[in-house]
């Protein structure tokens, strides 16, 4: 078990610019950067459209210092897939391909070429930004939006069906890793990026990233925001290595203290949920609360 | 057509600061660092840094103390938030022009 990198041991290198076109206080900001520096230098980056690619700029000026291929939708791990294939043929084996995309380019659009990717076992490593929507085109509902969140789409009722749980359709392809991250969590983001780059196959991460225009929130509590998510017992950190599950970072301690936030609270500070109903909301707590009660039940029996 | 000819014709971005072009102009409220409460200040050492983590756009420096570069500081406020000591406050940006004025 590695140790657990602080603040002052995070690398102080730096992959990105400042000043890039991602919003004021975007979440996706915070853990790309970081991510970057958990993935180093020898790394050749796959993005389709997103967020990230505005955050990544508009030619002739790129933000990022990476190396970095911008392709179609839904082809995002079929273009790593196929720099892998050049890598080997080149011989090169010391490159890392990484391929970031956002929830709907996952999710919905590049569903079908991530799981065969991950069938096939391509070594590279796919990380997910979970922002909830399709933010970049103007805060559309996607396959990950959680029930009950307002939408250009979805602007009266709010969003009738459940969020789609990606990690576990990955984990169903018995990955060697998969995790869930949160923005707010920058270091156990870091932390888990370098645990799975030795493994072989396809990684997959999934982060929960804040962002300030489509969830509806003031941008100085982007970083509130996601750790109430986590508090709240709402989105859970975990990873699971070759099939074994296991909690992490500030959700491990929250089994530990057997005591979650209220996840009304999580709720009410976002404008996007404004519709729920209280009785939403307790069904919703009721959900939470039976599956952090199996959390709680499987620490008893370790 | 050679591969030569190929390679000229794709779009292939350099890398550089200042994407979205000098985007402090985009900012509201000013982040002001007060020494006397910021930690790696009162202790002289490296310590805390948590605004050097938590900013989103790579404008606050870790060294001590640490310099927000302005040019590009978007004023999100996320660093006031997450400062443990309250060291950092957000300063409406008209109060600077109204002094730029005078």
């Amino acid at each position: 078990m590695q140790a657990k990198t602080t603040i002052l041991s995070l690398p102080t290198e730096e992959f990105v610019h400042p000043g890039t076109r991602a919003c004021t206080g975007c979440g996706l900001a915070i853990a790309y950067r970081v991510g970057l520096k958990a993935l180093g230098k020898n790394t050749i980056l796959v993005v389709p459209p997103s967020c990230l690619t505005v955050l990544q700029g508009l030619f002739p000026v790129a933000s990022t210092k990476l190396p970095c291929l911008n392709v179609t939708f839904a082809s995002t791990a079929a273009a790593a897939t196929g720099i892998l294939a050049t890598l080997k043929s080149q011989g090169k084996t010391n490159i890392q391909v990484a391929a970031w995309a956002g929830d709907g380019g996952t999710s919905d659009i590049g569903l079908q070429a991530l799981s065969g990717a991950a069938e096939r076992g391509d070594n590279f490593i796919y990380l997910c930004y979970d922002n909830e929507g399709y933010m970049n085109t103007g805060v559309q509902r996607s396959g990950t939006t959680p029930l009950g969140a307002i939408t250009a789409n979805t602007p009266f009722k709010g969003k009738l069906q459940q969020k789609k749980d990606v990690p576990a359709i990955m984990a169903a392809h018995h990955l060697s890793y998969v995790a869930t991250c949160s923005a707010a969590y920058p270091l156990d983001l870091y932390d888990k990026i370098i645990r799975c780059k030795d493994m072989p196959g396809a990684k997959y991460f999934h982060i929960h990233i804040p962002c300030p225009p489509g969830w509806g929130y003031d941008p100085r509590y982007g970083i509130k925001v996601g750790r109430l998510a986590v508090e709240t017992g709402y989105y859970d950190l975990y990873e699971i290595v070759n099939g074994e599950f296991k909690l992490t970072a500030a959700s491990e301690k929250l089994v530990e203290k057997r005591k979650l936030v209220p996840v009304r609270e999580y709720f009410r500070a976002q404008s996007r949920f404004k519709i729920l109903t209280d009785e939403q909301i307790a069904d919703i707590q009721n959900q939470i609360d039976a599956k952090w009660a199996a959390y709680y039940k499987k620490d008893e029996q370790q | 057509m050679g591969t030569r000819n190929y390679r000229r014709k794709t779009s292939h971005s350099e890398h550089g600061p200042g994407d979205g072009g000098r985007t402090g102009s985009w900012r509201v409220e000013r982040p002001i660092l007060d020494k006397s409460l910021c930690i790696p200040c009162k202790r002289n050492k490296e310590a805390c840094f948590i605004c050097w983590l938590f900013c989103p756009d790579i404008v606050i420096s870790r060294t001590i103390p640490p310099k927000i570069d302005l040019e590009y500081c978007k004023g999100c406020g996320i660093c006031a938030e997450e400062c443990p000591t309250k060291a950092i406050t957000m300063v409406d940006e008209a109060e600077f022009s109204k002094e730029d004025k005078e």
